[in-house]
């Protein structure tokens, strides 16, 4: 039995807003396996809670006229990987949304749950930075659109104000079209596990040419990061194995990997580089810029 | 079922294996405490509690979830489906079957959760390749059987 005093289950956003402007305490829970696993081995400040489950606007997901995808922040990870708008538009968080958790998990655990738990681990974190995904936040003083990579602040930490809800993921035309993408996530086990990295690759290319490439990586600093150098080096260039391999070495420097029971630094390094070589190339492939002659 | 004051509890609408049932729930309580506790559902097992092994696994609306990190409320207004509920007339289902018959069962503990997320892909309707078999049960933990007679059921059921 958990240690909870109160549970509110409002049916809209709008009453979910009023509920916690009223009362600071109230904590919000959505899919519940990160907060009752909390509760389970019995943290504190999580006695009142704010259940998202009988919201049923915020499980939607679509795309709007312009193009922008927008996913409920309460839609959970089994909606996100079957979603037919998500397959064809943004398949690379369909394949991020399944390798999370197990298939009970993913049946109840939620993105916006993902997120908000700011774990640098988050299977969705590193796609969606690779999308520069926006996150809309909503409060009874108004609501503002937050790029993601603005919204880690730290180990466990999102910058979400008192009041404030995460309502939704959204992923705009620009970011997504004509791309192609590859998720990696690297654990001991296939399933159940945690990442030991995660590397999400998002590029365009054209005649054997990078566009532009983006690169997420998760687990490999306190908050999940992008490749600025790795990044802007690929602009331009041919998309050929010796190109590739370079952006992996860039894609090192940004990191600042740690060594715990899972990996060691040294390792962890290691990883970022060769995975985010393949997921690059498998990237390439997809965007179907690989030249004819390879 | 005892009702103390000053707890918080929820009336809820929920049907279980078919039959409908009114109950008052503790706000405190997980699914598997009121599957188990006061309808008396011991097939579904509480293995680690923290939603890793799958044992407590149980459907709601058809869909596999843990019951032990599932509260209570939450299955207001849901049709919640245990193991007690998979044999219809006493005549064990084809999964069951399937289960016996490759010899899919050693302890046990493992097997109402492992039948019922089974279930849940046969009414699914769809086909499934055998790595999407093995992705959709492996959040069943089974310590006995190293899982290839419990593949083999469950593709024996789904292959058809």
């Amino acid at each position: 039995m958990f240690n909870i005093s109160v549970l509110q289950e409002p049916e809209s956003v709008e009453a979910a807003l009023g509920l916690l402007a009223e009362n600071a305490r109230l904590r919000v829970i959505a899919g519940g396996t990160d907060v009752l696993i909390r509760l389970q081995h019995g943290a504190d400040g999580w006695e009142e809670l704010l259940s998202l489950r009988k919201i049923k606007e915020m499980e939607e997901i679509g795309e709007r006229e312009d193009g922008t995808v927008h996913i409920g922040a309460a839609a959970p990870f089994t909606r996100i990987f079957q979603n037919p708008v998500i397959r064809a538009r943004v398949p690379i968080l369909a394949e991020a949304a399944v390798s999370m958790g197990g298939p009970q998990i993913r049946n109840v655990a939620t993105i916006g749950g993902n997120i908000c738990n700011g774990a640098v681990s988050g299977d969705s974190a590193s796609s969606l930075f690779a999308l520069d995904a926006l996150l809309r936040l909503e409060s009874l003083a108004g609501t503002r659109i937050l790029p993601i990579h603005e919204f880690y602040a730290g180990p466990g930490k999102v910058n979400l104000r008192p009041g404030e809800l995460l309502t939704q993921v959204l992923v705009p035309r620009d970011s997504y079209l004509d791309t192609g993408g590859h998720y990696i996530k690297f654990a001991m086990r296939k399933a159940m596990d945690i990442a030991t990295l995660g590397v999400a690759a998002v590029c365009r290319a054209r005649d054997g040419r990078f566009q532009d490439l983006r690169i997420g990586l998760g687990v490999a600093a306190p908050v999940p990061i992008r490749c600025a150098e790795a990044e802007a080096y690929a602009k331009g260039r041919t998309t050929d194995p010796e190109t590739i391999r370079e952006i992996g070495r860039l894609a090192v420097k940004p990191s600042r990997a740690r060594t715990s029971w899972r990996a060691s630094k040294d390792y962890r390094e290691h990883l970022i580089e060769v995975l985010t070589e393949r997921a690059v190339t498998e990237a390439v492939n997809r965007a179907g810029g690989r030249r004819a002659d390879h | 079922m005892l009702i103390i004051s000053d707890v918080a509890t929820k009336l809820l609408s929920i049907t279980v294996n078919g039959r409908p049932y009114r109950l008052q729930v503790d706000i405190r309580e997980t699914l598997l405490d009121l599957l188990r506790n006061h309808l008396q559902l011991t097939g579904v097992k509480q293995g680690c509690a923290v939603g890793e092994c799958g044992a407590c696994t149980v459907l709601v609306d058809g869909t596999p979830v843990n019951s032990c990190i599932y509260l209570a409320a939450w299955a207001d207004g849901k049709s919640v489906l245990t193991i007690e509920g998979v044999e219809k007339d006493g005549e064990l289902s084809d999964v069951q079957k399937a289960f016996v018959e490759e010899g899919a069962i050693q302890c046990g503990f493992c097997t109402p959760g492992l039948v019922l997320s089974t279930t849940a892909l046969r009414d699914s309707g769809k086909t499934f390749t055998e790595d999407e078999i093995r992705r959709e049960l492996s959040g069943h933990l089974c310590r006995c059987t190293g899982y290839q007679k419990i593949f083999d059921a469950a593709e024996k059921v789904l292959k058809h």
